[in-house]
């Protein structure tokens, strides 16, 4: 909870040193400022949709706006609906927080010009469009070195939940980290196709660990498969959130959202009238993404994994340098060169060490 | 596959039949007393949260699960107010009984976001557990498990070798005859109808304290659609029930198998497998008319009024 106390403050700080002179005048102001946000999971996930909510209740905190938030919208014609209603309904500035709102927040964007749109892993903008996203592959990569240092197999059973470039990069950063320390390391992936479904991301994780796994790492929202893996004596990472309390003995680190900030800085620029169409995609170097305490390892692992972390944060590593083969043991990234970011963004190849098939 | 392996296919296959196999046995006795209940998904949505929340607060989970069994029954309740006194339309008042049962679980659990419990304590017998191969199996399962089986063997006794049952059976396949020989018809359906919101409840259960002992919103999946078309699946017959929970179980687990062991089979697809499965069973079984007008209540979700 400790690091929840922290952002707060963090973000309320930030928030009493924009709303400085003119105090009252804004205040009125930001109370009829709405922000709409709308998630993919409910928000008690514990995951991802919950670490938005987080953040929205964060920046309505500071900047002493309101805000409405959808949850539970699927990612199709639904959430088309959602956003218009959203805009519709006078709302200034809205999020739209999944891959699968893309289009949909594309198209209502169009016919609200006025209104801010900032969508969450996508990679389409407009003028009134921006997207933002966490390089949660760099948490990847350190779950990867521990998971090296942990794994008595050598073989790390991964959870995915839908194909799309996000989740493939975090598996090839993933890998990439385990390779970096046991060349011989493999990842066991299964796809599930959802973000949330407790019941099967367990059964998922059962199979994983009957296959050879012997260390769970996911990609989907709830704390299923951390817990198998505790269960089974063994140990895991969380996702998104901090899952220690579910798995106090198996959680070995957790990376973790913190929208806070950015949703803080988007409101109050949409409010002030200073908000600009941007690409947006920070990592642990700004406090955008967070690892969780580093637990249930030896001293030297976790040593090892705060070293990776401080690296990765001043930039002395780059996670997607060459040379990286693919599955088939082709060459993607070649020796000297590093990935570009829009390469990284558009990622639809398992790197060498990853087993199991892309689902078509 | 060596021995541990397979042990430990077998154990997650039970976990992933168990809730089916709960809540389809209630739902099975309900319809055969003619009653439709297609509110299972919310009754089970509401067991688990009831059962979370009491076993977190208490400490208990035994009489978590029994809170989580009055919250389906109470669930049941509602519908057969509803249905049977004031003769509401089974169909639209099921499902939305599935729908208000998914917001008031959410309601419910909303401060339970987030809270871990402990797992179920499963049975540990000295020597007999720590047997090869069929140890866990038979001997290390906990408590809700083995009620799965006692209540099926129950369900078949009660329906199909008591008096009791056999009244229910005839409320279900006649309730004019039943009522014209004085039997109390909506009396029986109430009772049968508590009982599926009860068993829905530990299905429920099963899931927050066993399945991944947690509470988090929407836990359910469907399992209560499935759960509900097991029924059907089984033609009503308490031991094809027991073949279709595990069935599907058994799907449900295998699919990652296949999958992890790089089949070329797409996920999609494997994903599928389980509800393919079930439909290519309901043709087959469709196929022969008889059998299934045999087993299924004639009255089934028709609703009963004392005329005159």
């Amino acid at each position: 909870m400790s690091i929840k106390r922290r952002t707060f403050i963090q973000a309320a700080g930030a928030g009493l040193a924009a709303g400085t002179l003119p105090l009252l005048g804004r205040k009125a102001r930001a109370a009829d400022f709405k922000a709409g946000y709308i998630y993919v999971g409910p928000i008690g996930d514990f995951g991802w949709s919950y670490q938005h909510d987080q953040g929205r209740l964060a920046a309505d905190k500071a900047l002493g706006t309101t805000s409405t938030y959808v949850e539970k919208v699927p990612e199709g014609a639904d959430a088309e609906r959602v956003i218009r209603e959203l805009a519709d309904t006078g709302h200034g500035i809205i999020f739209t927080t999944s891959f699968g709102f893309m289009d949909a927040t594309l198209k209502v964007a169009r016919d609200y010009p006025d209104v801010k749109f900032e969508h969450a892993t996508g990679y389409k903008r407009a003028d009134n469009v921006a997207t933002y996203n966490i390089r949660f592959y760099e948490g990847r990569y350190i779950q990867g070195v521990i998971a090296a240092k942990m794994s008595k197999a050598g073989v790390v059973g991964y959870i995915g939940s839908i194909p799309i470039p996000e989740v493939i990069m975090g598996m090839n950063a993933f890998i990439l980290g385990m390779r970096s320390i046991n060349p011989q390391a493999k990842l066991k992936q299964v796809f599930i196709n959802s973000w949330y479904d407790p019941g099967k991301e367990a059964d998922a994780a059962k199979a994983l660990l009957d296959q050879g796994a012997d260390l769970m790492a996911q990609h989907t929202d709830s704390p299923a498969p951390l817990q198998v893996a505790a269960d089974r004596g063994l140990k895991g990472f969380g996702q998104a959130s901090d899952m220690i309390k579910f798995a106090p003995n198996a959680q070995l680190t957790s990376s973790i959202d913190h929208w806070d900030g950015y949703y803080t800085e988007r409101v109050k620029a949409a409010m002030d009238g200073t908000w600009k169409s941007e690409d947006v995609w920070k990592g642990l170097d700004t406090g955008m993404l967070k690892m969780a305490e580093y637990a249930n390892m030896p001293d030297d692992v976790k040593k090892l994994a705060m070293d990776t972390e401080e690296a990765i944060k001043t930039g002395k590593l780059a996670i997607f340098k060459g040379p990286i083969n693919a599955q088939d043991g082709s060459v993607k990234v070649a020796d000297g060169t590093t990935l570009g970011d829009g390469d990284i963004a558009g990622m639809n190849w398992l790197a060498e060490g990853v087993e199991g098939d892309l689902p078509k | 596959m060596d021995s541990v392996v397979f042990t430990s296919v077998v154990l997650s296959i039970i976990s992933a039949s168990t809730p089916l196999l709960l809540a389809a046995t209630g739902e099975l006795v309900t319809e055969k007393s003619g009653v439709l209940n297609l509110g299972v998904e919310g009754m089970m949505l509401v067991g688990a949260v009831v059962g979370f929340a009491v076993t977190l607060t208490t400490g208990n989970a035994f009489i978590g699960i029994l809170a989580a069994a009055l919250g389906g029954a109470l669930m049941a309740l509602i519908f057969s107010v509803l249905t049977l006194t004031l003769l509401a339309n089974q169909v639209a008042t099921g499902l939305a009984l599935t729908i208000f049962g998914i917001g008031l679980a959410a309601m419910m659990g909303a401060s339970f976001v987030g809270q871990p419990v402990g797992k179920l304590p499963a049975l540990d017998l000295p020597y007999l557990t720590d047997l090869p191969l069929i140890g866990r199996i038979l001997f290390g399962q906990d408590g809700l498990v083995y009620f799965s089986f006692i209540a099926l063997g129950g369900t078949i006794w009660f329906l199909f070798h008591s008096h009791a049952g056999l009244v229910l059976r005839a409320v279900g396949d006649s309730h004019d005859a039943a009522h014209a020989i004085g039997y109390p018809v909506i009396a029986i359906r109430y009772g049968a109808t508590l009982f599926g919101g009860a068993m829905s409840g530990l299905g429920g259960a099963y899931l927050s304290l066993s399945y991944t002992p947690m509470w988090a919103e929407d836990m359910t999946a469907g399992r209560g659609w499935i759960a509900l078309a097991l029924v059907v699946f089984a033609t009503w017959r308490p031991l094809r029930l027991l073949l279709g929970a595990y069935l599907f179980g058994g799907i449900t687990i295998l699919q990652f198998h296949v999958q992890t062991l790089g089949l070329g089979i797409p996920a999609q697809m494997v994903s599928m497998l389980p509800y393919l499965a079930t439909i290519v069973v309901l043709v087959v079984i469709s196929t022969d008319r008889s059998k299934i007008r045999l087993n299924a209540p004639a009255c089934l979700g028709r609703p009963f009024h004392v005329s005159g």
